[in-house]
């Protein structure tokens, strides 16, 4: 039998991860917009109050991707929350808006396992389009899409538990993604992570984010990763959180992660953002501090 | 390696009743230990046999039965409700956990000359020891099953839009259903137990007066019967239950591999 070319080579089945055709794609008008004027947070326990942040000024523009880093207690996380509308400010004001004037919607990848325990990969990613009162056929077609496209559709019953946390961060972000908000948040995704499977993970979400055009703000403690995926990165100081600088980053997009790892700016950026969070992990007491 | 360890395992698990049956039978044909209280377990068959044939054994399982698990039913399911309610809401939590701990610390055969005053000496005081028996010791592992469940777990619903009901049957509920499972197991045993002295004290049918009267009478290869087949009778009732599990909280039985 002669060989035919463009016959499907061994191993071809497994096609190439699917364009979800349900999100959104990016259009002028895609992505929220956010802007902090003065806001803080304070918690009044029995033991008196502590302010996780005060004053927070902070415009991110829809469609972009910013990334919010800082020592651990810089209040990133109440931010987010904040931002999310789990938790409210007690001083200024937070808002969240689309430049079309129609109302944002957000989803959040929290930080540690939250995929809920008594539900499989599929059922975890059509939770929020559950919610939405979309029909069970419909829902689950399209978390199964969602599975595709961050390459885990032979999993989709699988129990979370059954699965490495890598798979489980990525359920994570797809059950986001599913409802296919208009602002994206995420609170140290893939902080438990082996440093491999973050690296494909950043470069995943880079795709993602370039197609759909959401809004992100994305939190983590790490330096590189900041400068790998945000347009802005904003540096927090602890105790109580305040934002210290924004540092804009200029590589070009679509970015890859080896290219930008050997541009020469990306040495600098990272000593300007270090210097400033060295400071602040070393007088801010993140070494004594026990609250977050 | 591993197969090897698990037939050897199989092995030993066997081996232990059987090697005890069998020095039971030697020591008791060789009246090592006196036969008249000890009888050889081969001599129970037979009785076994006159048992069901003459005496309606049956008669008395199937009651026993039934007493067990309409009394778990009629516990149990008021036991969850008030679980979740004292899980959910702190006020109903504060107001009822000394009362429930208190309660709870009592031995349940105590209560039986109360529930005889309150329900009779019909069966609905048998039912109704056993539902009182088990209600606290399944509300309050449900309870402690909604206090356990994850606070994100609560946040990435309300994020992605969950009303208050959409909590609980969505977040609440499925996340407190293991700890309710520990209860029913718990609840099971607490159940044979109390039937089983129920009926020793005022029953005249069932199991436990089946082993009471033979003791009485002195018919001993009768009595061991009655236990062994007490044993059955909770070895399958746990397993009805463990298949229950299965369908009802397959994510906690399902295995590591998907």
């Amino acid at each position: 039998m002669a060989y035919v070319t463009g016959t499907p080579q061994p191993g071809a089945h497994h096609s190439p991860r699917r364009q979800p055709t349900l999100l959104k794609s990016r259009t002028v008008d895609s992505g929220a917009r956010v802007v902090a004027r003065h806001v803080g947070r304070r918690f009044t326990t029995t033991d008196g109050s502590v302010d996780a942040c005060v004053d927070l000024d902070l415009t991110v523009e829809p469609g972009s991707f910013c990334v919010i880093v800082g020592p651990s207690g810089c209040g990133k996380s109440t931010f987010l929350r904040m931002i999310a509308g789990l938790d409210h400010p007690t001083t200024g004001t937070l808002d969240v808006s689309r430049p079309d004037g129609r109302t944002p919607t957000n989803a959040m990848v929290f930080h540690g396992r939250t995929l809920f325990p008594w539900l499989t990969l599929q059922q975890n990613v059509a939770y929020g389009l559950k919610l939405s009162g979309m029909d069970r056929n419909t829902r689950l077609e399209r978390a199964q899409e969602l599975l595709g496209m961050v390459g885990l559709v032979d999993f989709q019953r699988a129990w979370p538990h059954q699965v490495s946390e890598g798979m489980r961060q990525r359920v994570s972000i797809a059950r986001a993604l599913a409802v296919d908000p208009d602002l994206l948040l995420m609170d140290e995704p893939f902080g438990a992570l082996d440093e491999q499977t973050r690296y494909l993970l950043q470069e995943e979400l880079l795709r993602i984010w370039e197609r759909t055009g959401k809004t992100v703000i994305f939190v983590t403690h790490s330096i590189d990763e900041a400068l790998i995926l945000a347009d802005k990165i904003v540096v927090m100081s602890t105790h109580p959180g305040t934002i210290r600088k924004v540092i804009d980053v200029p590589f070009p997009r679509p970015r890859f992660l080896t290219e930008v790892r050997s541009d020469p700016a990306f040495a600098d950026l990272f000593t300007t953002a270090w210097s400033i969070l060295r400071e602040e992990v070393e007088t801010g007491g993140a070494f004594t501090e026990g609250t977050a | 390696m591993r197969r090897r360890r698990r037939s050897t395992e199989l092995t030993l698990t066997i081996a232990g009743p059987i090697i005890l049956l069998f020095a039971w039978e030697a020591l008791s044909r060789t009246e090592t230990i006196n036969p008249l209280f000890w009888p050889p377990p081969s001599s129970l068959w037979e009785t076994t046999e006159t048992l069901f044939l003459e005496k309606d054994l049956l008669g008395d399982i199937g009651i026993s039965l039934y007493r067990i698990i309409a009394g778990f039913v009629v516990g149990t399911v008021p036991g969850i409700a008030l679980g979740l309610a004292m899980g959910l809401f702190w006020p109903i939590r504060v107001f009822l956990m000394p009362l429930a701990s208190a309660i709870y610390a009592v031995p349940k055969i105590a209560i039986l000359p109360l529930v005889i005053i309150m329900f009779g000496i019909g069966e609905l005081s048998k039912i109704m020891i056993v539902a009182i028996s088990i209600f606290f010791l399944v509300a309050l592992n449900t309870m402690s099953g909604v206090l356990a469940i994850d606070t994100q777990f609560r946040d990435v619903a309300r994020n992605l839009g969950a009303s208050r009901w959409e909590l609980f049957w969505t977040v609440a509920l499925p996340g407190s259903l293991p700890a309710i499972f520990t209860g029913m197991r718990l609840s099971l045993g607490f159940a044979l137990v109390v039937i089983v002295g129920t009926e020793f004290l005022a029953a005249d049918k069932g199991i436990g007066f089946m082993i009471w009267q033979s003791y009485q009478t002195l018919r001993i290869q009768q009595m061991f019967v009655g236990l062994v087949i007490t044993g059955i009778m909770g070895w399958a009732l746990t397993l009805l239950l463990d298949l229950i599990e299965q369908v009802v909280v397959p994510w906690r039985t399902a295995g590591e591999e998907a």
